[in-house]
């Protein structure tokens, strides 16, 4: 009997709530370590950047006059749909070089990460508003908002990190532009399917794949991505992502590993707005 | 009763000006671990008072050298002293000073009054209390940071890194100084090189106060003494007020450092007038607005957006309004509006308005006497200028208000947030549930809501988008201040 020859898919983009091929058409292959190539993933260029940024800002305007109980139910969602397809996203970290137990482990752990951060959709705010007692006849409060188009630039293999960082930002309101560097290419890419598949208005998640260095860049000189969370970057990415970002002033923050504090989190890509009323009869 | 229908008739009031005497050393040094120093290099600055002219004294030019010096010092006082302190025994020097400001309060608002030219009624009635209450808000945290970290472990940054701008002098001081000292910081303070006084008057206090040398260091000097302090190595935290093109140079500076930083910037705020407001009430909020410290106010409302039903009208009350302000001596308690702060910005505000009679812009100015020294700008209404035209996008800083319509809320918020700035914003009308939805569709870090420019050290204060990055004021403003890990 003749051996079936498998069909093999190259994984997309995701902008826009679709799944292009890169503008660029370029696709980069993941090898196992014994050079046999594994699977295809397309290459975003700086077009497909700012076709995603152009689909963001709307996304995210849909994304945060949602109440923040269907954020979280969004969020949960994407853990069960998660949860549902962890033996292909497992096989998708073993590609990227992972073992077969921390491989499943690490998807345990990422839609555990999911889980949590739903939770938080309608807490956060509580935690960090307050109302002001001043001393003249006003009633005045402060609650956070969402800073508006969040870029997310994962270099590392460590994916709850990836999986946590969509979520914080999603929790807070935030749209989420992730460009994944190839050690978690494939992986990030069928994430693009889960959160497809979990109602997001078109345009609030989008995932690049690519070149890490070339996409950081375009995102940190583009005017209207409000924010940069760099995770496990090379120092000088990082110093040059700092200096365009300085440009338009945008919220950044970078970590590379290590335990952190997931309000923290949250609330880093949140601006507090504070409201003046006069009081009286 | 005489004078009363002489006022009437002409409009004109007698003079009434505030007499507290005050002292103006001839040359002031620097503040450094307790005593005051001259400059390594031994340079001085002129110092004048805007509407006059007239030199006022001189202050010592810090150089690199100096601000090692008094970055040193912040460090040996952090080290040994202040960190050491327990948080109430940092409070109560809080409390202290903050005693102090109160008693010389007049004092104190004559000399910002003098240096700023701002009217003595803003400095007696504004700059000054809200300085001497932000010392006792933030004194009365200094013992109860942990509580404001629930499950967080906090500790001080160590040496904050603070240059302040020349539209409020004292208070801008106060706002930056407070929180840093209350949780556990010790600081190098530069003022802006045109309005040194009330720091160097406050250097006095401190050393009164008893603080334990080289916790507050202040130091005078331009942009090069500023760069000099936020680019030092051993500064840990730094903390800005000023114009947004500085604010952008000092993030890009800091890159790649891993410094801390909050920045509070530049804005371009809209009031957003609708039909059912109360006009006369919107009409004193959009002159307090634009008008307050000559219009060099970072969350100035420097944009009028009119609902088109009430243009007319509203106008008509606005310029009416408008021209009975009173302009001239910043010392007389009638005025209300004072000397343009310093010779650059009344060039720019000057450009600004030039370019705009260029344009063929309508240039509307109230009619005030323009006094024949020092520095003045007429209070300014610009109508119908595009989207497009400098005088609406950019900050000018000044008394220069622009004028737009608007015909539905979804319209008046995208003109609103047409604007790289974020700091503030203003909404007047009397329906509640509009207020929430502006409000909120707004992209400002400030909303007043039929009210403008007002300020309380408990609540916080701060810019969206190229506005600024943190808060301060209120529990909010702490966070500027620490840094938090795990607990355990």
């Amino acid at each position: 009997m003749a051996q079936r020859l498998t069909v093999n898919k190259t994984y997309k983009l995701f902008i826009g709530g679709k799944f292009p091929r890169s503008e660029s058409g370029h696709t980069a292959m993941v090898m196992s370590k014994n050079g046999r190539p594994l699977a295809a993933y397309c290459k975003a260029s700086r077009k497909d950047l700012r076709d995603a940024v152009a689909l963001a800002s709307g996304g995210q305007a849909k994304w945060s006059s949602q109440s923040p109980y269907l954020r979280g139910q969004i969020l949960y969602r994407a853990a069960e749909m998660l949860e549902g397809g962890a033996a292909q996203v497992a096989s998708a970290l073993q590609w990227h070089g992972m073992s077969p137990l921390p491989a499943r482990r690490a998807v345990e752990a990422a839609v555990d990460t999911l889980v949590h951060f739903a939770g938080w959709t309608d807490k956060f705010q509580q935690l960090s508003s307050s109302v002001n007692p001043v001393a003249s006849p006003h009633f005045v409060f402060t609650v956070p908002e969402p800073c508006g188009v969040v870029a997310q630039i994962h270099a590392d293999r460590d994916f709850e990190g990836l999986v946590s960082g969509m979520a914080r930002l999603l929790c807070g309101g935030n749209a989420c532009i992730s460009i994944v560097g190839e050690r978690l290419a494939i992986a990030a890419s069928i994430l693009g399917e889960i959160w497809h598949t979990s109602d997001l208005p078109a345009g609030t998640m989008a995932i690049l794949t690519g070149e890490v260095r070339e996409l950081a860049m375009a995102a940190a000189t583009h005017r209207a991505v409000d924010g940069i969370l760099g995770q496990s970057l090379d120092p000088e990415v990082e110093k040059q992502i700092q200096e365009a970002a300085a440009e338009t002033v945008k919220r950044l923050s970078f970590q590379s590993g290590g335990r952190t504090d997931p309000l923290e989190d949250v609330l880093a890509f949140q601006d507090l707005k504070t409201t003046w009323h006069p009081v009286g009869w | 009763m005489k004078e009363a229908i002489e006022v009437f008739k002409t409009g004109v009031y007698a003079p009434a000006p505030e007499r507290t005497p005050v002292h103006v050393a001839a040359r002031y040094g620097l503040f450094i671990d307790g005593a005051f120093h001259e400059a390594e290099a031994g340079g001085s600055r002129p110092v004048e008072n805007p509407a006059t002219g007239e030199r006022l004294t001189e202050t010592a030019e810090a150089g690199e050298a100096d601000v090692d010096k008094a970055v040193g010092a912040a460090r040996r006082a952090f080290e040994k002293r202040w960190s050491r302190l327990p948080g109430k025994e940092r409070g109560k020097y809080l409390y202290r000073l903050a005693r102090l400001i109160q008693e010389r309060s007049r004092e104190l608002a004559v000399l910002e009054s003098l240096d700023t030219g701002k009217p003595i009624r803003e400095s007696r009635d504004v700059d000054v209390p809200l300085a001497a209450a932000h010392f006792f808000y933030y004194a009365g945290w200094a013992d109860k940071i942990g509580h404001a970290f629930a499950g967080r472990a906090v500790r001080p940054y160590g040496v904050a890194g603070q240059v302040i701008p020349w539209n409020f002098p004292l208070l801008m001081a106060a706002w930056k100084m407070a929180p840093a000292l209350a949780c556990g910081n010790t600081l190098v303070l530069k003022p802006a090189e045109f309005t040194p006084l009330t720091a160097m008057a406050l250097a006095g206090l401190v050393q009164e106060a008893g603080f334990p040398e080289g916790v507050i260091n202040i130091i005078t000097g331009g942009g090069e003494a500023g760069a000099a302090l936020v680019g030092h190595p051993g500064v840990d935290k730094v903390a800005f007020t000023g114009s947004t093109a500085v604010g952008k140079a000092i993030q890009r500076g800091l890159a790649g450092t891993g410094k801390p930083y909050t920045l509070e910037l530049g804005g371009k705020a809209a009031h957003l007038i609708f039909e059912d407001a109360a006009l006369d009430e919107a009409v004193e909020g959009v002159v307090n607005g634009i008008f307050f410290n000559q219009g060099h106010v970072c969350c100035a409302g420097s944009r009028l957006l009119v609902q088109e039903g009430i243009y007319p009208d509203f106008m008509r009350r606005l310029e009416h309004r408008i021209g009975t302000l009173v302009m001239g001596d910043p010392l007389d308690k009638n005025t209300d509006i004072g000397a343009i702060n310093n010779a650059p910005q009344m060039e720019r505000i000057s450009c600004y308005l030039a370019e705009a009679r260029e344009q063929g812009l309508d240039v509307w100015q109230g009619g005030q006497a323009v006094p024949e020294r020092g520095y003045w700008c007429r209070p300014t209404v610009v109508r119908d200028a595009p989207m497009s035209a400098r005088i609406v996008r950019e900050e000018v800083f000044g008394p220069v208000l622009a004028v737009q319509t608007f015909r539905t809320a979804e319209e008046a918020v995208e003109k609103a947030n047409n604007t790289r700035y974020g700091l503030s914003g203003g909404v007047w009308t009397d329906k509640g549930s509009r207020i929430f939805k502006v409000g909120s569709a707004i992209r400002a870090g400030v909303l007043w809501a039929n009210t403008f420019n007002k300020f309380d050290p408990t609540a916080p204060f701060g810019g969206f988008k190229e506005s600024g990055i943190g808060r301060e004021g209120g529990w909010h403003g702490l966070q500027c201040w620490v840094r938090t890990s795990a607990k355990g």
